[in-house]
C-alpha cells in the first residue's frame, strides 16, 4: 500500500465506564442484602420445608379422584361468577372514560379537576377487589350485587389510568386540526381524541374482564357471590375431592376467558 | 369540474384579512413574530416563504389562534379575532379552513368522518358523537370527495390512504367549512415532488373556484413562484418581502434567506413553466 502512516484506532471498547460497572454491582449487592434481610425478618419455620413434599402428596391423594357428582351443583355459581365479572367490567368502562379525561393532563379543566380524577384513580386502585367486596357486602348485603360493585370499583381505576395515559400520548396533530374547525371542547374529545384511544380502551377492557373473571372466583370468600362460596365451603369441610372439581372448573373458565381476551386484543387495530 | 356551490359571503368593503402589528413571544423568550402587518383585499393565493424558524408556522397559527399572539390584531372581514372569547373564537374558526403538513387526519376514522369533521362547528355535540350530520352536509361531503378526486373512498379508513390521498382529504375537510380564508401549513413538505405539484394545483384551483384567499406556508421557492399570486417573505419574524411572485429575484431571495446561488432555483421554475 502507498500510505506510509497508518492511523491507529482503539482496539478496546467497553459499553460501561468503570464507574457504571461499579454502580451495577452495587445494585446487585443491594438486592441480595434486601432479600437476606427479608428472609431473616420473616422468621420462616424451615422445619415445615422438610415434610412439604409429604404433605403435598397427602393433599393430592385426598383430592383424587375428583368428585364429579359435585359439578352440576357449581355450574350455576360458575355462570354467576362470569356475570359478575362482565357486568362489573361494563359498569367500570362507562365510568372510566369520563374519569380518564379528568385525570389526563391535556384534557382536564384545571388543577382541581385533575386532582379529583387522580384521586379517584388512586382510591380505586389501592384497594384490592376482595377488600372492596367486604365493603360492599356491608352496604348491599351478601350476594352478587356486592360482587359487581366490588369488581367495578377496582376496575374503574385500572381502566381510567391506562386510558388517561393513552389520552396524554394521543397525536397532537389531529386534535389541533379538529380545534381549527371551530369544534367545541367536547367535540374535540369525541372526534379527535376518543378514536385515537379506542384500541387502548377496548384492549384494556377485555384484559380487565379476563382479570375480573379470576378475581370474581374468590369474591365468594367474603360473601360477594359467585363460585367462591362453594370453594370456601368445600375447603372448610375438608371435602378435597370437591375442592379439586371447583378448582378445575375455575381453571377451565379462566383459560377460556384468557383465550377470548387474547383473541380480541390481537384483532384491534 | 364541480361548480362552486356557494360564493363566500363577503359583506362590507373592508379587506378580507388584515394583519396589524402581529407579534408572538414564546415563553422561552423566542420572538417568533415581530410586528407583522399585511392586507389581503382580494381572493388570491399568497405564499409565505422564509427559513425554518422565520415564523411562518407561528404566523398562520396566530391567525386562527392555535397559537395565542402576544400583540397585534387579526381582522377577518372586520372582526378582530385576537380579542374574541372562547365561544366567539369557535365561530371565527368555522370561517377559517386549515390544511396541515402532516395532514392531521384522525387515522382511525373513515374518510367520510374526517371530511364531515369540517362541519363540527355547525352541529351539536350528540350529532357529532353519533356522526349524525345534516343531509346537506353529507351530500356536500360526497361532492367534495368527488372534487378532490377520491370518489368511492368514503368508507376507507384514513390510515389506509397514501400521502397524496390523505392530503386531499385534509383539503376537503378544510373546504367543508365553506371558509372565508384558507390557512395552509407546508402542504407538500411530506409529499414527493410530483404529488406536491398536484396538491398545490388542487389547492390553487379550489381557492380560485370559491374565491377564497389562501395563505400558504411553503419551503419550496419554485412551488411558491409557480402557484402563488403573491409572496410574503418572512425573516426573523418580520416581513422582508411582500409583492407579486414574479418579483422573486436573486436579490430578494438573498434578503429573505441569506446569500446563496439562487440562479438554479429560479431558472428551474422558468424551464418548468416553459414546458408546461
Amino acid at each position: 500500500m502507498s500510505s506510509a502512516v497508518q492511523k491507529r484506532y482503539p482496539e478496546v471498547w467497553r459499553k460501561h465506564t468503570p464507574r457504571e460497572t461499579a454502580a451495577r454491582w452495587l445494585w446487585i449487592a443491594a438486592v441480595a442484602f434486601a432479600s437476606a434481610w427479608s428472609v431473616s425478618a420473616l422468621d420462616i419455620e424451615w422445619a415445615f420445608f422438610k415434610d412439604a413434599h409429604v404433605q403435598a402428596a397427602d393433599l393430592a391423594a385426598r383430592m383424587w379422584p375428583p368428585r364429579w357428582a359435585y359439578l352440576p351443583k357449581i355450574v350455576a355459581p360458575l355462570v354467576e361468577t362470569i356475570h359478575i365479572a362482565t357486568l362489573g367490567t361494563a359498569i367500570a368502562v362507562v365510568f372510566s372514560v369520563p374519569i380518564a379525561f379528568l385525570a389526563a393532563r391535556n384534557t382536564t379543566a384545571n388543577g382541581f379537576t385533575w386532582a379529583v380524577g387522580r384521586g379517584i384513580l388512586v382510591a380505586s386502585r389501592s384497594v384490592n377487589t376482595v377488600i372492596w367486596g367486604l365493603l360492599f357486602v356491608a352496604i348491599f348485603g351478601p350476594g352478587p350485587l356486592a360482587g359487581i360493585a366490588a369488581v367495578s370499583a377496582r376496575s374503574v381505576g385500572f381502566l381510567a389510568k391506562l386510558v388517561a395515559e393513552a389520552i396524554e400520548e394521543a397525536d397532537r396533530g389531529p386534535i389541533e386540526a379538529i380545534e381549527a374547525t371551530g369544534a367545541s371542547t367536547f367535540q374535540v374529545y369525541v372526534v379527535g381524541i376518543l378514536p385515537q384511544v379506542m384500541p387502548v380502551l377496548i384492549g384494556t377492557t377485555v384484559y380487565r374482564w379476563d382479570i375480573n373473571v379470576r378475581e370474581s372466583s374468590v369474591l365468594g370468600f367474603v360473601g360477594a357471590g359467585g363460585i367462591g362460596i362453594y370453594l370456601y365451603a368445600s375447603i372448610n369441610q375438608f371435602a378435597w375431592q370437591q375442592v379439586l372439581v371447583v378448582l378445575l372448573a375455575i381453571l377451565a373458565v379462566v383459560v377460556a376467558s384468557e383465550a377470548v381476551s387474547a383473541w380480541v386484543r390481537e384483532r384491534i387495530s | 369540474m364541480a361548480a362552486a356551490r356557494e360564493a363566500p359571503a363577503q359583506g362590507g368593503a373592508g379587506p378580507l384579512l388584515a394583519i396589524e402589528g402581529l407579534a408572538k413571544v414564546y415563553p422561552g423568550g423566542t420572538r417568533a413574530l415581530d410586528g407583522v402587518s399585511f392586507l389581503v383585499d382580494r381572493p388570491e393565493v399568497i405564499a409565505v416563504i422564509g427559513s425554518s424558524g422565520a415564523g411562518k408556522s407561528t404566523l398562520i397559527r396566530c391567525i386562527n389562534r392555535l397559537v395565542e399572539p402576544t400583540a397585534g390584531r387579526v381582522l377577518l372581514g372586520g372582526t378582530d379575532i385576537v380579542g374574541l372569547g372562547t365561544k366567539d373564537l369557535r365561530q371565527a374558526r368555522r370561517r377559517i379552513g386549515m390544511i396541515f403538513q402532516e395532514f392531521n387526519l384522525v387515522d382511525r376514522l373513515t374518510v367520510m368522518e374526517n371530511l364531515l369533521s369540517g362541519r363540527l362547528g355547525s352541529v351539536g355535540f350528540f350529532a357529532s358523537w353519533l356522526r349524525r350530520y345534516p343531509p346537506q352536509d353529507v351530500a356536500n361531503a360526497f361532492a367534495m370527495l368527488d372534487r378532490v378526486g377520491l370518489s368511492g373512498l368514503h368508507d376507507s379508513r384514513a390510515d389506509a390512504l397514501s400521502g397524496g390521498q390523505r392530503q386531499r382529504v385534509g383539503i376537503g375537510r378544510a373546504l367543508m367549512q365553506n371558509p372565508d380564508l384558507l390557512l395552509v401549513d407546508e402542504p407538500t413538505a411530506s409529499l414527493d415532488p410530483k404529488t406536491a405539484r398536484q396538491i398545490m394545483r388542487l389547492i390553487r384551483a379550489l381557492a380560485e373556484e370559491r374565491a377564497t384567499p389562501a395563505l400558504v406556508n411553503i419551503h419550496d421557492v419554485a412551488l411558491a413562484q409557480g402557484f402563488a399570486d403573491r409572496v410574503i417573505g418572512l425573516k426573523a419574524g418580520k416581513v422582508a418581502f411582500d409583492g407579486p411572485s414574479t418579483g422573486l429575484t436573486p436579490e430578494v431571495l438573498t434578503e429573505i434567506y441569506g446569500a446563496e446561488d439562487w440562479s438554479q432555483t429560479i431558472r428551474r421554475e422558468d424551464e418548468e413553466e416553459a414546458g408546461a
